[in-house]
């Protein structure tokens, strides 16, 4: 199994970190990982993309062409990546911002308005798992458990209290993401 | 196996030098690679193992406490990105003809002068075949994953003083900022001042009744010795050629077409290497892990049995000139890269691999 996923938005979504808990929980589960952010000027106030690789052997390039899953979450990202996803691949946007929505016919597209569930719920920081919840629905690529693990070791310890509401996010995510 | 942990590749080097034993690193933030101070300064070696970590007012500081440091004996390092490494050149000369142990950590980003934040390969000259005056060279190493970032760390130490010399790690961008597995080895107490005294007796530790002073320095007036000082060092650079030349072959056994790259660059080429593969086109990639020295005898024994060889690096073209001198003629050697900042992707290698090496 290998999985090349790109994630990709606004800094401040969550991206980034998003990623990470991808990546460790991987490393929960014995998995070969690769997290590659963009780290330029544009992360500085604008979008904020990252690379992760999970596969069950040696990760060669971390900086990739193609991606079985795009993660798009505004519309410089949908520009940018909507191309870059594999022929037969997957590409999941939420569509709070999005103007042009993907036209490809030849991957598979769901939507997750996870923006709107999450400022329902009047909490913005929960948005990134929402998405990863819908992520995981459709790529069982790591198990919940080992996604909780791998929130652990990337927050730090006086915010485990919101584990929880993590944990509830993720579930939430895989309720509400549909095939368009 | 030691303790396994997601880490950045400027935190797995960071974490290795304490792990190593390092006793002090003087540094100035710069992007790509500012994650190396930070990381530091967040896990405060000097309450735990004593290592001193400093920011210097300036990266020409930060290389002259290094020199200071490692005139003592003291296990030092620094790091810094491109511009900053240029700035360091002029102490890395000077330690290089005083033959001082220094591990420097070079995160590549584009060029010339402040260029871009982005990674690249482009200061393989600087690091290779001087960038300061004279006639020296470093003992270059390059990693290719945050794994031996790590490592290197451990290797580079071992280096410096089994040679007396700096060391260079010359990674770029993306081997600093991305993250993966790393498997940290158990750590190495500092050395005590005794243990300093024992194994660099030329060190500047204060001098003794029974032996003569110990003067670390670059400078010799008397050009007659000044040139045996030169040959001497040439004598090193033979032995680190004989003794410490590293490379990976990667799918070389049966190869007709070889891509040559290190660090990042033979990363990607992996995954090209991969696709080529499943079309049915037999080719290979030699990774270089020591830039110098070089692996010549390798590249010319591989010429021998391949069609061609392109060098893939983020530059426009460096390694290549060596890649040739190993060759010598033999098959056509051609070069392909992004620069700038840009990274060539996989499809962009194999897409050039057919219109230069194969279809050229």
């Amino acid at each position: 199994m290998t999985e090349e996923i790109i994630i990709a938005g606004f800094g401040g979504q969550g991206v980034l970190s998003m990623g990470k808990i991808l990546a460790y929980s991987g490393i929960m589960q014995n998995q070969e990982v690769s997290w590659m952010p963009s780290y330029g000027p544009e992360m500085r106030g604008g979008t904020a993309n990252v690379t992760v690789i999970l596969s069950d052997s040696r990760i060669s390039s971390p900086y990739l062409n193609e991606f079985d899953t795009a993660i798009i979450l505004n519309q410089q990202s949908m520009d940018k990546f909507e191309k870059s996803v594999k022929v037969g691949g997957t590409l999941i946007y939420d569509p709070n911002g999005i103007t042009k929505h993907p036209t490809r016919t030849d991957i598979t597209i769901y939507t997750i308005p996870a923006t709107d569930e999450a400022s329902r719920r009047g909490n913005a920081r929960i948005f990134n798992m929402i998405v990863l919840g819908g992520f995981l629905k459709l790529k069982p690529v790591v198990e919940i458990e080992n996604v909780m693990k791998g929130l652990e070791k990337s927050l730090p310890k006086r915010h485990h209290g919101m584990l929880p509401e993590n944990r509830e996010a993720i579930l939430l995510g895989m309720e509400i993401i549909v095939k368009k | 196996m030691g303790e396994l942990r997601l880490m950045k590749g400027n935190e797995a080097i960071a974490e290795a030098a304490v792990r190593a034993g390092c006793d002090g690193y003087f540094g100035y933030p710069i992007t790509p690679q500012s994650e190396v101070l930070e990381y530091l300064m967040s896990v405060k070696p000097y309450e735990t193992t004593g290592m001193v970590v400093l920011q210097a007012e300036s990266e020409v500081s930060a290389i002259n406490m290094c020199y200071g440091g490692a005139g003592c004996g003291k296990m030092v390092m620094t790091s810094s990105s491109s511009p900053g490494i240029s700035l360091k050149m002029e102490g890395i000369s000077y330690m290089a003809g005083a033959e001082l142990p220094l591990l420097i950590l070079n995160v590549v980003r584009g060029g010339p002068g402040l260029g871009t934040i982005q990674p690249s390969q482009c200061d393989y000259f600087q690091a290779t075949k001087g960038g300061g005056h004279g006639d020296y060279r470093l003992y270059v190493l390059a990693p290719a994953s945050v794994q031996e970032m790590a490592d290197f760390a451990k290797l580079g130490f071992e280096m410096a003083y089994k040679y007396r010399t700096p060391v260079m790690i010359l990674s770029d961008g993306i081997i600093g900022q991305m993250m993966e597995k790393v498997d940290l080895f158990d750590p190495i107490p500092r050395r005590t001042n005794e243990e300093i005294i024992k194994t660099c007796p030329w060190a500047t530790t204060g001098k003794t009744a029974n032996r003569e002073r110990n003067i670390i320095t670059s400078l010799d007036l008397d050009s007659a010795k000044q040139e045996k000082h030169v040959f001497d060092l040439d004598a090193k650079y033979k032995r680190m050629q004989a003794e410490d030349t590293r490379f990976e072959r990667i799918m070389c056994d049966d190869a007709e077409y070889l891509l040559v790259a290190y660090g990042s660059s033979a990363r990607i080429c992996q995954k090209t290497v991969d696709v080529a593969r499943a079309e049915g086109i037999k080719l290979g990639l030699l990774r270089p892990i020591t830039l110098f020295p070089f692996p010549t005898d390798e590249i010319s024994k591989l010429a021998g049995q391949v069609k061609g060889m392109l060098s893939v690096e983020m530059s426009l073209g460096q390694m290549v000139e060596d890649v040739r001198l190993a060759v010598n003629g033999k098959i056509p050697v051609e070069h392909y890269g992004r620069t700038g900042g840009m990274i060539h992707t996989p499809a962009e290698v194999l897409a050039a691999l057919k219109s230069i090496i194969i279809g050229g």
